[in-house]
């Protein structure tokens, strides 16, 4: 990183005095101008910077890559060509720039593509930041899998990491605890989502939905580490007293129903907004059909405005459910660490992300299974959300202009 | 002709019993809506009330106000005041010199205790011979002197005080015993101990295992301020750019439909995710330093950008065409319409949905465990150092110091982690009042 400091320093000193000087320049030219003379200053500072930036982020990278694979430029000896070059290169778009500052010369444009650039550039950074996620996670995943069977790692039963070796690393009852959690954290926050939206957007009154809403809304605020702690210290030591020990069924805090109810409550905000809006879209006029013929209210909702809600619905909840898998914070500090196949909702269990973040915390050493593992369970989660993701966005928007 | 009502056999005021049955539908479905609400209301109010019922107390925090004589024999045997030589007297040796503090005030107040010199000492916090020593080393000339100081209760008699540990579970405790909490009550009611506003909450660093009533927030607050910098600085004019891009410029082909159908993805792929690709990309490729501010901020800078890509392009859109046309209609370029005009009518609502993305950013723990952030750090991170570069040092943030708080054993801690989210949540509720404030004043419509 520090070699690039004086090339920094050099470029920026060279956008300011490029802007100056062909300002000045511009200043002095006689006759009827194309541009503006801080429009020639601007395109002169842009020529500046901008190739410079992307040059050395271009350099960080090579450099990076080139650390692995001993490539004799990029060795210490070497480390200043780079930098250099790259002050060069700025000050040769600089001096092209003030030599093009003549009155006929639109400045303007030429400023504005370089902007343009930079606008596109940034816009990209999204589709960058997919390809290093997918990038990442199927680099490491293949190094997973050249030494641990694939299909032992999807079909096995058993999860038992072992740092001596010989470790059963075996997907599935990760993916039930998963599962199972986020089942019952739907069975919980889809009815009270769902009916809490129905009432705010069909029977409040304009000065309740002014009150609950936006009081719903600040649930979906709170950062998940609250709602983990909520599950620590108060509801996983409230069912197990009041419940889960009467019972007989487990006498542990952290537990499957633990985490699904907190996470439940988590979800209850982002069920009820997105329901909220698809049921406000159904037109009116179905409304004022239903209840013309003598249908209540309520019947209205249930035969008339739900049908025609549902495929939305539907995607708010494979959303919900996305949100669900996805979540780790609540799991971390709510389920507990056992993998576990049991039907048992008072016994703790875990889940994809909880393993994510035990193998990657602490020492790691990125050549073992154990760690490896964490980028292959990693990946599962990525393709599970995302193909949830996907599939709700496509119902929610096949079945959306149905009405339009 | 014969009229309807007389065939009907009846009033219309009188309803039918099938009318009464779906009358009672109606009010039960009514009903039904009410309830979720309330479940709603209520596990939003069980929630705030739980955290702050366990957290309230970390803020306040019992101390000793003892006189302490810092004898010459002890501390500087030397007699030069010469630095390094004092500091070769570790804390072990200035914890007899508390310990002693403490009987003379025991016996000023005409106190009787059965208890031994050892367990006189264990009322008072291992942390508390460091601030006394830190205190001397600072200023060397007080040795000799009799000074009074305010040293930290152990953790157990602070809980005493704040009802967290009672005569009861002293008695089961190993660490502690119902005579040294009636000790405590006596110092107390003698005016020796006193439960104070914890200002140390809030700037000292995290403290080891055995000693929650020295946990501080200082170096997460710290940690978790610098990375708001790095986001604001990077996820602000990427977000923008990004948004005015695809808003106002970009032409309807498959790049940048690719371009939007990912970054609505991005938005809701799982937090966790980002924390792996910040580990593979930052960490283990570009060897950043791990557990500093700077990768920490830059996979909160790419989790935030959606959230302020897609508020920017609403605000954007919420700007009416007619001010482009206007700007275009007297010779703007098309990009001089936008950044003159467009974007200073926008910039309220981008404010706000950038606030709400650095709220949602501060909140974020996920990420943050898998880049080493949770690692134990004493030291105030520097926001520079020729070593480790700009926000290189290690640090920790606090949403993770609240997960760090909860995996350690002392029921002290519990306290604390409470009051760290109290903490957390009162910065978020100023954001996001700062947020809806900046829409009220600047919101127009058009």
């Amino acid at each position: 990183m520090l070699p690039l400091t004086p090339t920094l320093f050099a470029t920026l000193f060279l956008t300011g005095a490029g802007y100056f000087v062909a300002k000045g320049k511009a200043n002095r030219l006689t006759g009827r101008l194309a541009s503006l003379p801080h429009q020639y200053g601007l395109n002169a500072a842009l020529s500046a910077i901008l190739p410079a930036f992307g040059l050395m982020v271009l350099w960080l990278l090579a450099d990076r890559i080139a650390a692995r694979y001993e490539i004799s430029l990029f060795r210490p000896e070497n480390a200043n060509v780079f930098p250099i070059a790259i002050s060069v290169v700025a000050g040769l778009f600089v001096g092209v720039a003030i030599n093009n500052v003549k009155p006929d010369y639109n400045a303007r444009t030429a400023a504005e593509r370089w902007i343009r650039g930079a606008l596109i550039t940034a816009s990209s950074i999204a589709i960058l930041t997919t390809v290093g996620i997918v990038f990442s996670m199927l680099r490491e995943s293949f190094a997973f899998f050249a030494q641990y069977d694939a299909a032992k790692f999807f079909f096995s039963t058993e999860w038992s990491p072992n740092f001596r070796g010989d470790s059963a690393l075996g997907i599935l009852p990760l993916l039930w605890g998963t599962l199972y959690i986020s089942f019952i954290a739907l069975v919980f926050s889809v009815p009270i989502g769902l009916f809490a939206a129905i009432y705010l957007s069909e029977y409040a009154g304009p000065k309740a939905r002014a009150i609950v809403k936006p009081a719903i809304e600040v649930l979906a605020g709170i950062p998940t580490i609250v709602y983990g702690l909520f599950a620590l210290i108060t509801v996983g030591p409230l069912l197990r007293d009041a419940i889960a020990s009467p019972l007989g069924l487990g006498d542990s805090a952290s537990s499957v129903m633990t985490a699904g109810l907190v996470m439940g409550i988590m979800l209850i905000p982002f069920v009820s907004s997105l329901s909220d809006d698809i049921i406000s879209a159904v037109p009116q006029s179905l409304r004022d059909g239903s209840l013309g013929l003598g249908a209540t209210k309520s019947e209205t909702i249930r035969q008339v405005v739900l049908p025609a809600a549902l495929p939305g619905v539907v995607g708010a909840i494979l959303l919900a459910a996305s949100r669900a898998i996805g979540e780790t914070m609540i799991v971390v500090l709510g389920a507990g660490a056992a993998a576990r196949l049991s039907m048992n909702p008072f016994e703790a269990m875990t889940t994809v992300t909880v393993k994510i973040v035990s193998q990657l915390t602490g020492d790691t050493d990125f050549n073992s299974p154990e760690t490896l593992v964490a980028f292959a369970l990693g990946m599962t989660l990525f393709v599970l959300t995302l193909g949830l993701n996907v599939f709700a966005l496509f119902i929610v928007r096949k079945y959306q202009e149905q009405y339009e | 002709m014969t009229d309807q009502t007389q065939n009907l056999g009846r009033s219309l005021l009188e309803t039918d019993a099938r009318t009464r049955k779906r009358n009672a539908a109606e009010a039960r479905f009514k009903a039904f809506g009410v309830a979720a609400i309330a479940v709603a209301l209520l596990a939003l109010v069980v929630l705030l009330t739980s955290v702050v019922y366990n957290g309230a107390s970390a803020f306040k925090q019992t101390y000793f106000e003892l006189d302490i004589e810092l004898p010459e024999a002890k501390l500087d045997k030397s007699g030069t005041r010469d630095l390094e030589v004092m500091k070769k007297v570790t804390t072990i040796g200035y914890a007899p010199i508390l310990t002693a503090a403490l009987e003379a005030a025991i016996e000023k107040a005409g106190i009787e205790t059965t208890l031994d010199k050892k367990a006189i000492g264990g009322l008072i916090s291992k942390e508390a011979a460091a601030t006394v020593r830190n205190a001397v080393l600072a200023n060397p000339e007080i040795v000799g002197t009799t000074q009074s100081f305010s040293i930290l209760a152990e953790g157990r008699i602070d809980g005493y005080f704040k009802g967290r540990v009672t005569l009861e579970s002293a008695a089961l405790d190993s660490n502690t015993s119902p005579e040294a909490l009636m000790l405590a009550q006596a110092l107390a009611d003698a005016g020796y101990a006193d439960t104070k506003f914890n200002w140390a909450f809030l700037t000292a660093p995290d403290a080891s295992d055995q000693r929650p009533e020295a946990a501080g927030l200082g170096v997460a607050i710290l940690g978790s301020a610098y990375m708001m910098i790095v986001v604001l600085v990077l996820a602000l004019p990427i977000g923008v750019a990004a948004s005015v891009y695809l808003e106002e410029f970009a032409p309807k082909n498959r790049w940048t439909d690719l371009i939007e159908v990912n970054i609505s993805n991005l938005a809701a792929v799982p937090s966790i995710v980002f924390g792996i690709l910040g580990l593979a990309i930052f960490i283990n490729f570009a060897q950043l330093n791990q557990s500093s501010p700077l990768v920490g901020g830059l996979v909160l800078t790419l989790m935030t950008l959606p959230t302020i890509i897609i508020s920017t392009r609403a605000a954007l859109k919420a700007v009416p065409p007619s001010i482009r046309d206007a700007a275009l209609g007297v010779g703007a370029s098309k990009m001089q319409s936008v950044f003159h005009h467009v974007l200073p009518l926008a910039a309220p609502g981008i404010l706000t949905g950038t606030i709400i993305g650095l709220a949602q950013a501060l909140g974020e723990t996920a990420p943050l465990l898998l880049i080493g952030m949770v690692a134990f750090v004493r030291d105030y991170p520097a926001a520079y150092t020729p070593e480790a570069g700009l926000f290189g040092e290690a640090s920790t943030a606090l949403p993770v110091q609240v997960f760090n708080w909860t995996q350690r054993a002392d029921p002290g801690f519990v306290e604390r982690a409470s009051g760290a989210i109290i903490t957390l949540l009162v910065f978020l509720l100023i954001m996001n009042a700062i947020a809806i404030y900046l829409r009220r004043r600047f919101e127009r419509r058009w």
